[in-house]
Parts: structure tokens; sequence; C-alpha cells
């Protein structure tokens, strides 16, 4: 047993015991390390943000447009930049207004990028896998196609929200829902066994980084 | 005389690669349907042993070739010059030239130079045709049942359980004098899960101000609070109660992911919110938010279209709503015509698929066990341009 000297690995242990207090009773050790997390989070966000966004994407493109005198490249660059400051003016309650500009240019941006991979993904993607190109009953894959097949015909049925849910679609959807749990259940317990692995690493940083019980 | 115009000829047959320039060894394409990022360069394999080549690009308006690629396989004599890392600008001329390797690595002889070049971007990208066809006709049915519901035409919507118990969620934080508290996930604007929990976000802030309740809406995301704060402001405008509204229930705690978690645990520890909304979307951290809110004893109703996450949120919650459920909330809460109306083009959307979805593997089928032919296979990929 060899207890790590390392006064970092300590801290770290100590925050992640703190962190685990929360499982008895909300305390203030928990308080001290949650806030703790939360403030050094946002303080690492600012400074990346400050360094990969503001300098990376404003201040040195405006700066090279400046330097090359490129009035497109300097407008290209400026537009969004005051779009985006337009955000602060909710700090003034006579311009607050302003702020609905950047947040109906985001809205409307994200939506519309949104449509054309959405409709590839979400739509192309799922239909090219779900199709039956072909059967051999001899295979058990071709059997596991129909399933899918079947499961994914039903689940679309629940999905259905103008029709009212009774005879042919409601037995139909009642059949699509089975599917949705037995799915989520499959997932429930391949989701927990990652989980457990988390816990796995910490205890492995807590009894071999830290206290060195196990090697 | 044919006897002489077979000598000229294999004569020009064993001439013309002594005479070939070596611009004619390189050839260099535009890769189509692109956006002029892109172009495919291919030569011919050198006589001699070699391990692999290098390819040089010169740029118009520079003196120096870069290095734009390696490839260690000489049996592979194309390459496609596409690196965000040097750019190609659809216009500006460019020239390469390719390098053959020995087994070391070290750089032979040139093989050749390319001819000037510029790649050209395309108006249309002709393999997203079938997205187009979608988009229009999504677009089409959606101005279609906006013009009928606007005519007045009721339309159904069939009952939510999740959403029919938001009332009594509201009702019950307003009985016991506690908050109820409002997660609209994790995510960014551009996820659509967010979109819909800021629409969801209206009508229970309105509904909240109209119990004269108060409701928390942390977020992690300083674009989507700055979006909620503005919601949840314009939920108590239009309840009448400008005056109730406080600016500091709507707050950014972090974008840290766990920071946000171990945050938010904290208040429902500290402030014991008789509702839990939990609305959007989430990754890990919905079992850790569940499973709290579920110690403190809070009607829970959540809701996502995260497959993964699912599962978490109907073993701690009360209430979920699965996938598109939580897209047709807004629609179901306010029954607003308009609103209705797009989820009925929705549904005519799904119906459109699994009209698909049958309708091709039936064809397919009928094609695998009677007609075995290739051509309507191809004709039923290209469909969905499976191979695009």
């Amino acid at each position: 047993m060899s207890i790590s000297t390392n006064p970092w690995v300590w801290l770290a242990a100590f925050l992640t015991l703190a962190i685990y207090s929360f499982l008895y009773k909300d305390n203030l050790i928990y308080r001290f390390a949650e806030h703790v997390f939360v403030g050094a989070s946002v303080g690492w966000s600012v400074a990346i943000i400050w360094h990969l966004t503001v300098f990376q994407y404003i201040i040195d493109p405006l700066k090279e447009a400046i330097l090359n005198r490129n009035i497109l490249e300097f407008i290209l660059v400026l537009v969004p930049t005051l779009i985006g400051l337009m955000y602060f003016s909710r700090f003034s309650r006579r311009k607050g207004w302003l702020a609905r500009w950047p947040i109906a240019v985001t809205m409307g941006y994200y939506t519309g990028i949104s449509v054309t991979p959405s409709i590839e993904t979400n739509i192309f993607k799922q239909v090219e896998g779900t199709i039956l190109a072909s059967f051999n009953p001899g295979s058990l894959g071709s059997w596991w196609a129909l399933l899918l097949l079947v499961g994914v015909v039903t689940t679309l049925f629940y999905f259905f929200f103008s029709v009212r849910h009774t005879g042919f679609v409601g037995r139909t959807a009642k059949v699509g829902i089975w599917f949705v749990m037995i799915a989520f259940g499959a997932s429930f317990g391949y989701t927990v066994m990652a989980r457990v692995s988390l816990l796995i690493g910490r205890i492995q940083f807590l009894l071999h980084d830290w206290l060195g019980i196990i090697k | 005389m044919v006897k002489i115009i077979l000598i000229f000829a294999s004569l020009a047959v064993f001439i013309s690669p002594l005479c070939a320039s070596q611009t004619d060894i390189i050839v260099v394409e535009d890769i189509p349907n692109d956006d002029g990022s892109a172009l495919l360069i291919s030569w011919e394999k050198p006589d001699y042993d070699v391990y692999g080549y290098q390819i040089y690009r010169l740029d118009q308006g520079t003196d120096e070739y870069i290095q734009v690629g390696e490839i260690t396989n000489a049996e592979q004599t194309e390459f496609i010059d596409y690196d965000p890392r040097y750019p190609l600008i659809p216009g500006i001329q460019v020239q390469y030239k390719i390098i053959s390797l020995d087994h070391f690595g070290n750089e032979l002889e040139v093989i050749g130079t390319s001819e000037l070049v510029s790649a050209k971007a395309s108006l249309f990208n002709s393999y997203k045709v079938n997205s187009f066809i979608a988009t229009v006709f999504i677009f089409g049915a959606l101005i279609f049942y906006l013009n009928y519901a606007r005519k007045g035409k009721g339309l159904f919507i069939r009952k939510i359980a999740g959403l029919d118990a938001l009332d009594e969620a509201v009702g019950r934080a307003t009985e016991m004098g506690k908050p109820v508290l409002y997660v609209p996930g994790l995510s960014t604007m551009d996820d659509v899960a967010t979109i819909a929990a800021i629409n969801i976000l209206g009508p229970v802030a309105k509904k909240v101000a109209e119990y004269e309740t108060k409701i928390i809406v942390p977020n992690t995301n300083p674009i989507v609070y700055t979006i909620t704060h503005e919601v949840v402001k314009e939920s108590y405008l239009e309840a009448g109660r400008p005056d109730a509204f406080d600016t500091d229930q709507v707050y950014f705690i972090t974008d840290v992911q766990f920071a946000f978690v171990a945050a938010v645990n904290g208040v429902m520890m500290r402030e014991k919110p008789a509702t839990n909304l939990f609305l959007g979307m989430f990754w890990a951290e919905s079992l850790l938010l569940a499973e709290t809110g579920n110690i403190t004893g809070a009607i829970q109703i959540a809701g996502t279209d995260a497959v993964t996450q699912l599962p978490f949120f109907i073993t701690a919650c009360d209430y979920t709503l699965i996938g598109e459920e939580l897209y047709a909330a807004s629609a179901y809460l306010s029954r607003d015509p308009i609103l209705v109306g797009t989820l009925k083009a929705q549904d005519l959307e799904k119906a459109v698929i699994l009209f698909l979805l049958l309708g091709i593997s039936l064809f397919s089928l009928i094609n695998y066990f009677l007609i075995h032919s290739d051509a309507i296979n191809r004709i039923l990929a290209s469909i969905l341009m499976v191979n695009s």
C-alpha cells in the first residue's frame, strides 16, 4: 500500500468523496464541492470561449481583413458579431427588446439548417436500413430483418397523433409500444453497464491512484 | 498503300508515349455536386518499382508547392484533394505535381505535373434531389394543413397522458406553495428537442403565472438561456402578471454537463420543487436528475427524443413523453389551430414514410422471388439514393 503524495490527487480524491457524500444527504461538504465544480467549469468555459471563439472567429479574422483591406471579409465577420452582441442588450431595460433580433436569427438559422440533414438521416437512412430487400426463410438474419420492419411499422402507428387509437390502428399501435418498451429495456441494461464502468473508474482512482491499495 | 498506312500507324503508336508531355500523365478532374472544395487527381503508375507517391499543389499567386497528400500504395493512382487545412478556392487555378517514393520513403523522381485547373462550385447537388422533393412535400403539406386549420375546421389530437398531467402538476405545486422546476435539456438551439422544450415552456410558464406559483429554469447554454428568459417573461405578460416575473428565476449555471447536474441536484434538495419538468435533449445526466427528483418526492414529467435516455426517465419519472410526443406537446397544450395543423401535416409525412417502407419492401421482395431484375433494384434504390 503506497498512499499518494501528490497534493492534486488528494484534492481530486477529496472532491470525489465530497460529491459522493450526496448519496447520504445534501450537506455542507457537497455544497462546497458543487460550488467549486460550477465555478471552475464556468471559468474554464470563459477561457475556452475567449480563445477558441472570440479570438479565432472574431478578432483574428477582423484583424486579417483589415490588414488585407478585404471589405467583404470584414463585413461577413462584423455583421454576425454585431447580431451576437445584441444578446447583451437584455442588461438594459430600455434596449432589452434588441435581444429578440439574435434570438430570431438563431432560431431561424438552426431550424433551417437542420431541415435537410434531418430528412437525410432521420428519414432516408432509417427507411433504407429498414427496407426488406430480400428474404431467405433459412436465414435467421432475414427473420430479424422482417421483425425490424414489423417493429418500425407498428411503432409508426403509435406516433400517429391525429388518428383515434381504436380498432386496427389501436391494436397495431399497442404492438408498436410493446416493441418500443422491449427496445428501452435492452437499452437500459446496456447503458447501466456503461454507468457501472464509470463507477469502477472512480473507485479505481480512489483505491489505486490515491490510496495505492490495488495495483 | 495499305502497308504504308499501317507502318505510319504503328510508328505513331510507338512514338506517341515518347512525345507525350508530362502533363498528359496527370489528369485533374473537378468533383461534381460539391461546393468547389475538391479535385480528383489521377496518374499513370510508372514502369519502375515504387512504394508510393507524394502529391504537391501550386496555388495561383504563390511560388511554392505545398504537400497536400501522400499515398503509401503503389497501386493507388488516384487522390482526392480535399483538406480543410489547404482549402481549394473555386476559380483559383492550381497545378499538381506527383513525385514517386522509394521503399525508404525518399522521393525518387517527378512523375509529372498537371495543367492549370480550378475547382468549380455546383449550384445544385443532384444527389440531393430526393431531399429536395421531400422538403417540398413537407412544406406543401404544412401549408395545406395550416390553411385547412385557419378555415376553422376542427382537427383531432389523441390523448397524451404526460401532457394531461401538466395541469395537475402545476396545480400541486401551487397547493404546496413550492416552485416548479423546468430543465429545458442540455443541448443547443440546433437541436429539435430544445426547440420543442422551449415551445412547451411558454404554456407552462403562463399556467404558472396564472396560478401565481414560482418557476425555476436553470440553463446550460447561454443562447438557450436568453431565449428561455424571453419566453418566461412573455408568458407572464400574456397571463397579465408582468409584475410577478422575477428575472432571477431563469438563470444560466454552466455549460459543463456534470457541474450543471451537481448544481440542479442541489437546487432540488434545497428548494424542494413540487414539480420537476425535464423536457428537451438529455445525455448521461438524465438518471442523476430524475433519481434526485424522485428522492425529493416531486411529481416528475420528462420528455426527450434521446432513445438511450428514455428508459431512465420512464423508470424514475411519473410521466414520460416519448420521442415525437415531445414535438407534439406544444400543439396539444395550446390547441392552437395552426400548431394542430402542423401536427396533422407530420402525420401525413409519417403515412408517406410508412407507404415507402412497405411499398419498396413489397416490390423488392416481388423482384427478388419472381422477376430477378437488376434494373428494378436500381430504380428502387434510386428512390432513396442509397448509393450516393
